[in-house]
């Protein structure tokens, strides 16, 4: 990254009420237009524990601080890289963590766009993927916690927004 | 008109992939697509031969998009290709900056197959 966020002028922007609405839209609005598919928010999605064995995280730094996770089973995240490539065969490993990857990093973008401040005072990290489903995430400052669960093809994928406070 | 020669860069396979497909279906499907995984690669390319249009990322590693065109401006054969960001940056800052040394143009990720269209086909002089 080229741009450096200057903190004298850095204004941290804290989690509302509305954010859990715009991660939905942003999340929503991805998947519409890269995987031509429209997700559904799964009832009480913000209860239960996420699961699935693929986890793309981005990270974000300056006017907030957090990781911004997708986690769904391989199975799942290569019917997405499947629907991202316009492929009928089958997707190597490499392109589902990197079409995963793709998503969590645009899903990340569009939500800050989203909220005026983080557009430009919020940078975000090279995305990861973490295959496996043998591990939990624990956040260790007592920041803001959105979690949702949407729906594709019947099939969960959650986000989660961990935020520093 | 002869065939024309496009240069994506992106560290993302699956993206340079979308962003081919995009342009196959504008209309371009006999361009000859070259993809970079970085500015160096891609300054290693246009190096190499002559291209009509680039398509690239900003945030990438190794070599920026933003770095990656101020490199582009100091090549002498590289000079009038119009070059596009394709990215998820929606820094406005991060935008000027980019159409400030060079960009002809601004895609946002996510993108529409017609949103490719749209900036890329006039900036090859074909007729939507």
């Amino acid at each position: 990254m080229n741009t450096m966020l200057d903190a004298k002028t850095l204004k941290v922007v804290r989690p509302d009420a509305t954010w859990p609405t715009l991660l939905d839209c942003a999340v929503k609005e991805v998947f519409k237009i890269m995987v031509q598919t429209d997700l559904t928010t799964m009832p009480n999605s913000e209860e239960g524990t996420p699961t699935g064995d693929t986890t793309a995280m981005i990270g974000l730094a300056g006017a907030l601080c957090g990781v911004l996770s997708i986690r769904c089973t391989s199975h799942t995240a290569e019917s997405i890289t499947r629907r991202m490539l316009g492929s009928t065969g089958g997707a190597s490993s490499h392109e589902v963590s990197d079409a995963i990857a793709e998503i969590c990093n645009m899903v990340a973008g569009n939500f800050k766009d989203k909220i005026s401040v983080l557009a430009e005072q919020c940078m975000l990290s090279v995305p990861m993927v973490i295959r496996g489903d043998d591990y939990e995430m624990v956040t260790i400052a007592n920041g803001a916690h959105i979690a949702l669960c949407l729906e594709y093809d019947g099939k969960p994928i959650w986000i989660c927004l961990a935020a520093h406070p | 008109m002869s065939k024309q020669r496009i240069l994506i860069v992106d560290d993302s396979s699956v993206m340079r992939k979308i962003i081919e497909r995009s342009l196959r279906q504008a209309g371009l499907e006999e361009a000859e697509v070259v993809e970079a995984g970085n500015g160096i690669e891609a300054l290693a390319q246009v190096r190499e031969g002559v291209f009509d249009l680039i398509l690239s990322d900003i945030n990438m590693p190794a070599m920026d998009g933003i770095e990656f065109l101020r490199q582009l401006a100091t090549i002498e054969s590289a000079k009038g290709i119009p070059v596009v960001m394709v990215t998820t940056e929606g820094s406005e800052s991060r935008v000027v900056e980019a159409l400030s040394i060079g960009a002809k143009g601004y895609i946002r990720k996510p993108f529409t197959p017609d949103q490719i269209k749209e900036r890329v086909m006039p900036l090859l002089g074909v007729l939507r």
